[in-house]
């Protein structure tokens, strides 16, 4: 037997496998297939303080390895997301979740992490610094070493529960970004968020996408999403949820040995919706392929010699 | 939503980039006229959603216009082959809001959906007349079918090749009806809405991500909140829409 689990800040994960956020929405329309409680955990769509519709449509692009999407964030806001969202989860996901949260300022950031951090069902509170789509925050927060600093540094005084912080892949040194985060007292990094991209339709013209710029996910993010978790794991010491690309039980083992310690899986739920469940279920195989007898053992093995 | 893999019985050219494709397998997750099914092309990341035409006997029928690479890809797939398919996706028409004298309007790629939504009209014990719209006789299918199924059919073409010359309003003003259903663009729609004096629902189409709720990418706005085209829609009533 194969042992699939792993720690993120003292939660032990039945394994490392966790839809990312934006691509599992509450979990709902997943656990109408299958029993969702086989997963690590996953992070529920990012939830900001007041209900957003979003962003103009089309939303979405498709890309020979990948998609861009515009959503804009859309979500029915914190208060909702606590009294409705949540004891309805409850029916149907018995595990604790990671709570995915975005903010246009520093004090939004502070009420959803007060808020969410009170609710007993969260596992980890995901601080969106890395969203592409919207105007306010979102990924301008996550391009400065100074903001992310701050931001953390702030929730740490108003939360009891884990802080990560979701990174974006747009910047020029994610290493020092990284670095703020555990400076300011993270106590882990997910990354990485879309990449920003665009695609023109020759028909029309024009940008596909409303909002024309978007942020490209899917297969072809992969090797740039290992090769960011590969050099932060290099410089922190708090543990780091690598995502980006990943589709199949081998990109996690792949993911693992670059330096994560748990791995999302986003853009691979929306094309096939069994994939996270498909990959919980391949993986004792894959590790026993490659001689692996604990998953934890592996985090970082990239990195030995 | 059920993601099933049936076998390819038939892909044929119908009418001026229009294909009818069959596909045999078990299909009982379309509950509803107006649903979709979701496709995975190979060569194409994302699935494409095409709305169902007939489902009988174990036998799916769409039609579907090549409207880009993933709907070229598909035309040249044979018999024999299997398909990744998401079945029973959307919400569906409502068949029971019908009435006596249901009036069916489709324009162009939004006419097959309005043949199963017929039948199912017809063993519901109405007459429904359908008013089918194309810009030019090449373009024109599914006729004879609507006929079949006990539908009294006009057919209109933009360029008065076929058919009664002009738009689908240039008929549906002198009809009587109890109810409305229409698919097709936006467009027409908004001709349509001017034009109808019944109540009714519109099926509408937007580029999706996922097709089954999750991404968020085909969201819209209605009176009643927002909506996911492809989950809390692809139908929507006539009066939630916003236009």
């Amino acid at each position: 037997m194969v042992d699939t689990k792993v720690t993120l800040s003292g939660w032990e994960l039945d394994n490392p496998v966790i839809p990312a956020s934006g691509t599992f929405g509450y979990g709902k329309e997943f656990a109408e297939l299958y029993d969702i409680n086989i997963l690590g955990t996953f992070s529920f769509k990012g939830t900001t303080v007041e209900p957003r519709f979003g962003n103009p449509t089309p939303r979405i692009a498709e890309c020979p390895a990948g998609i861009i999407n515009s959503i804009g964030l859309q979500n029915p806001g914190m208060e909702h997301v606590i009294s409705e969202e949540l004891p309805e989860m409850k029916k149907y996901f018995g595990k604790k979740v990671i709570a995915n949260l975005g903010g246009a300022n520093i004090d939004e950031y502070a009420r959803l992490a007060e808020a969410f951090g009170k609710e007993e069902q969260v596992g980890i509170l995901e601080i969106n610094v890395s969203c592409p789509n919207v105007k306010d925050g979102g990924m301008a927060h996550g391009t400065s070493c100074e903001n992310v600093y701050n931001i953390v540094k702030r929730l740490k005084s108003v939360t009891e529960k884990p802080v990560y912080m979701k990174l974006t892949p747009n910047v020029t040194d994610i290493v020092s970004v990284a670095k703020a985060c555990e400076d300011g007292g993270a106590d882990g990094i997910s990354l990485i968020n879309t990449m920003t991209g665009m695609r023109v339709d020759l028909k029309s013209k024009k940008p596909v996408v409303a909002n024309k710029i978007a942020g490209y996910s899917g297969k072809g993010v992969f090797p740039v999403a290992l090769r960011m978790v590969y050099q932060v794991y290099e410089a922190v010491k708090i543990p780091i949820i690598g995502m980006g690309g990943v589709s199949c039980a081998e990109d996690v083992v792949e993911m693992m040995l670059a330096g994560a310690s748990a791995v999302g899986v986003g853009t691979a739920n929306l094309i096939n919706p069994y994939a996270s469940k498909e990959i919980v279920e391949a993986l004792p195989a894959v590790m026993e392929k490659y001689g692996i007898n604990s998953l934890k053992d592996i985090i970082g093995g990239a990195h030995n010699g | 939503m059920e993601r099933i893999f049936p076998k390819v019985t038939g892909n044929a050219k119908i009418a001026e980039n229009t294909y009818e494709m069959r596909l045999s397998g078990d299909f009982s997750s379309i509950t509803a006229p107006g649903q979709f099914v979701n496709f995975a092309v190979e060569g194409c990341y994302l699935r494409r959603p095409i709305s169902v035409c007939d489902v009988e006997n174990g036998i799916l029928t769409v039609v579907y216009k090549t409207v880009g690479k993933g709907t070229e890809i598909m035309s040249r797939i044979r018999p024999g082959e299997t398909m990744d398919v998401l079945s029973g996706l959307g919400n569906g028409y409502d068949v029971g809001a019908g009435g006596k004298r249901p009036l069916l309007i489709g324009g162009g790629a939004g006419v097959p959906p309005m043949y199963m939504l017929c039948k199912a009209l017809v063993r519901a014990g109405a007459r429904p007349v359908a008013v089918l719209g194309f810009n030019s006789r090449n373009e024109v299918f599914y006729e004879d079918e609507f006929k079949a199924a006990g539908a009294e059919t006009h057919v209109t073409t933009v360029d008065g090749s076929y058919g009664i010359k002009g738009y689908v309003t240039d008929v549906i003003g002198k009809l009587d009806y109890t109810y409305f259903y229409a698919c097709g663009p936006e467009a027409m729609f908004k001709a349509v809405e001017k034009t109808v004096k019944s109540d009714g629902e519109y099926s509408f189409e937007e580029r999706m991500g996922c097709g089954f709720g999750a991404c968020m990418g085909c969201s819209c706005k209605t009176k009643y909140g927002s909506k996911r085209i492809c989950k809390d829609g692809p139908v929507l009533k006539r009066g939630e829409i916003i236009w």
